[in-house]
């Protein structure tokens, strides 16, 4: 059984449909990644399965329970982490009090996931007392990651964490997420860099207009002609 | 080396030309104070509005105070970095002395000493403006200042629900038209005043506050005009325009001890300080709970929060009805020590003014609350007894608004300001985020469905 899906979700912003019929799976212990251009409807996947967005009609399924309904605080608690599209940290907080608002739900001890954190990501340690809006965009979406971690998800969305970084960053950050998955965490991975997308992840879904135009293990798809035409930049063939 | 002879020439230039901006800009505005201040036209002369401001000496002391501001605002932009540095010297020694709990407690313990005694010396005029002007307003603005500072909601009818308060001191003191089935002391009645105020905070919280933040602001503001209406019209039940006398003192009865609250100012005072002190203490653990730092994610970011797992609605409707309860509480308190309630007393100037308050004081931090509500309260009455340039209470608001502008430009943060809206200031310098409480960074596809 799969720990996270989606089966046949529609959600529409007023009278646009932004998502129609979307249906996909995340096993325990992968990383999964929607590839879409700008519009698709990823970010829109992503709000559903963290209760943002209510869908009409459809089912989230996590952990074989349907979580419709369930408000998205609550959701954060039952396992699903999202780090939002844009990162979102809290500006005027600290690095360390923005990871302590990851952890918000949990009580007690947060000593070793704070160390887990800093251990993924030594550079948020170093500025552990600065400001998060004077962090650089590369350390923000560290941190907007970190905090979702504080919350020990059981699966980790990620809403383009590449999105406006240099390519060294972006190795780096696709390196831990890497990393995240070998400590046991689950990831659901939405990109537009499809070429280092699927350099890490298992599987990965293609979203155009809406709607799953294919789905495929992560090297197949990396070789189809169609995903290197739309989304690697490449001729058709 | 000519470039630079050139950039240097038109750096100056450019300068020069926004002082001369700048100075226009603060003689114009001295010059509207003079006159919106100064004494009005009538029917046989139409012009006395103008000749008894503008052609009169007392001109020339507005004149004057846009002359200093300019200077001051001028030198201030010229030495924007020099100013910086020194401010921010004061604001470590400050944080240093403050950072240390001895010396903030023990400056607390003077402070309070200094409440408990400095009001036995004082006249009776004083005392009366310590308790109904300055102690009330207090109570007020710390409540506010959970609402609009810690939450960052904007709320324009908080007066409503220090009416709220108020009218249930007079049905259960059996001072209304109708009558409870039994009489209550006021003491009896604060939680059912509290309950009452929080119970309409609520109502009116749940669905609002589900929204984006400028519909709580329109909503208070008719919730508020809506409560001053019914009060005035609904004489059968409220007494009407004229408002409801007799609304009994306070009281303690245990077995032999008997104690009753009456006309004179000094025992409510200590009442209310009592009561200040309690509400002060609660407010700042409050702050430092995980309810106060939910709080402050919330205004930084709604759906930031509520993707860490904080319950945005239930939060904000907390912090609502917090504020509301101790509106109604203060209202409660002020009806029963006047004896008397009246729905001219709750108008949403009284709201704004509360609003400035807090505001002046520093939003979000609780020294700063108390600060502005008691200097700004305590000023017009000074004022009133020593008019400085021909003071007129009825120009208050005038004033006020013309303090505001000036503190948004030399303090925007407030006269003691708390450490996160100081943070948020030097942030928004450096063009990072919003530095507007009041701007709840929700965006519309938040709201769930
Ligand atoms: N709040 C909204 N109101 C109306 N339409 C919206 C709203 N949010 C998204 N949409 C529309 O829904 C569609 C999908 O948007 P979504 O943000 O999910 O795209 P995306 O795949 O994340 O794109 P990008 O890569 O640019 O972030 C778009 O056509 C967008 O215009
Ligand atoms: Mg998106």
């Amino acid at each position: 059984m799969s720990l996270l899906a989606l089966q046949a979700v529609e959600v529409s912003y007023g009278s646009i449909r932004a998502l129609k019929a979307v249906s996909l799976e995340v096993q325990e212990g992968e990383i999964v990644t929607l590839l879409g251009a700008n519009g698709a409807g990823k970010t829109t996947t992503l709000r559903t399965i963290s209760g943002l967005l209510v869908p009409r009609p459809g089912k989230v399924i996590f952990d074989g329970a349907d979580i419709q309904g369930v408000a998205p605080h609550e959701i954060v608690g039952l396992g699903i982490g999202h780090v939002p599209e844009g990162r979102r940290i809290f500006p005027r907080m600290t690095v360390v009090e923005n990871l302590e608002m990851g952890a918000y739900r949990r009580r007690g001890n947060l000593g070793p996931d704070l160390d887990r954190v800093f251990g993924l990501f030594p550079v948020l340690l170093e500025r552990r007392k600065q400001l998060g809006g004077t962090l650089s965009g590369g350390e923000q979406q560290m941190l907007a990651i970190g905090r979702a971690l504080m919350g020990q998800p059981r699966v980790l969305l990620l809403d383009e964490p590449s999105m406006g970084l240099a390519p060294l960053i972006v190795a780096q950050i696709f390196g831990i997420i890497k990393e995240i998955r070998q400590s046991g965490t689950t990831v659901l991975l939405v990109e537009q860099n499809a070429a280092q997308a699927l350099s890490v992840a298992d599987r990965g879904y293609v979203l155009e207009t809406g709607e799953i135009v294919m789905s495929d293990r992560a090297e197949v798809l990396l070789h189809d002609d169609r995903v290197r035409a739309a989304y690697l930049g490449e001729g058709a063939a | 080396m000519s470039r630079i002879a050139i950039n240097g020439v038109s750096m100056s230039s450019l300068r020069r030309s926004q002082d001369v901006r700048r100075l226009g800009a603060w003689v114009l505005g001295a010059l509207i104070l003079a006159v919106m201040t100064g004494p009005s036209g009538t029917t046989t002369s139409p012009t006395a509005g103008f000749t008894g401001s503008l052609l009169h000496p007392r001109v020339l002391g507005y004149l004057a105070f846009g002359l200093v501001m300019w200077a001051l605002s001028t030198a201030r932009v010229r030495s924007r970095d020099r100013v910086h540095s020194a401010t921010r010297g004061v604001q470590q020694l400050r944080e240093k002395l403050l950072g240390d709990n001895r010396v903030r407690h023990g400056t607390y313990l003077v402070l309070l000493v200094l409440a408990i005694l400095v009001p036995t010396q004082l006249n009776s005029f004083w005392q009366e403006v310590l308790v109904d002007q300055i102690g009330v307003f207090v109570l007020l603005a710390v409540g506010l200042n959970v609402v609009v500072g810690y939450a960052g909601l904007l709320d324009l009818g908080y007066i409503a629900f220090y009416a709220i308060g108020a009218y249930s001191a007079a049905y259960w003191t059996g001072a209304l038209p109708v009558h409870p089935v039994f009489h209550l002391n006021p003491f009896y009645v604060i939680p059912l005043a509290i309950l009452a105020a929080v119970v309409a905070g609520v109502i009116l919280g749940v669905p609002t506050l589900r929204l984006r933040g400028d519909y709580l602001a329109i909503v208070t503001l008719g919730f508020g005009e809506i409560i001053s209406i019914v009060a005035t019209n609904l004489s059968s039940v409220t007494g009407g325009a004229q408002g409801i006398i007799g609304i009994p003192h306070f009281s303690v009865h245990l077995s032999s001890f008997h104690y009753q609250w009456g006309l004179s100012n000094l025992p409510y005072y200590y009442l209310l300080l009592g009561f200040v002190v309690i509400v002060l203490v609660a407010f700042r653990s409050l702050e430092n709970s995980r309810v106060g730092r939910a709080l402050a994610a919330i205004r930084e970011d709604e759906v930031a929060a509520e993707a860490s797992g904080v319950g945005v609605l239930k939060y904000k409707v907390m912090a609502f009805a917090i504020g509301a309860s101790t509106s109604g509480f203060a209202g409660l308190l002020f009806a029963s020590k006047i004896s008397f309630v009246a729905p001219g007393d709750f108008t949403v100037q009284l709201s704004i003014l509360i609003l400035v308050l807090v505001t002046f004081g520093g939003m979000g931090s609780l020294p700063g609350a108390v600060l502005g509500a008691a200097v700004l309260q305590w000023a017009p009455e000074y004022l009133r007894n020593h008019p400085i340039l021909g003071f007129q209470q009825q120009d208050l608001y005038i004033y006020l608004g013309a303090l505001l502008v000036v503190m948004m430009i030399f303090r925007p943060s407030g006269i003691w300001p708390s450490r996160r809206r100081r943070r948020e200031l030097a942030l928004a310098e450096e063009g990072v985020g919003t530095a507007d409480a009041m701007s709840g960074s929700s965006d519309p596809a938040a709201g769930p469905g």
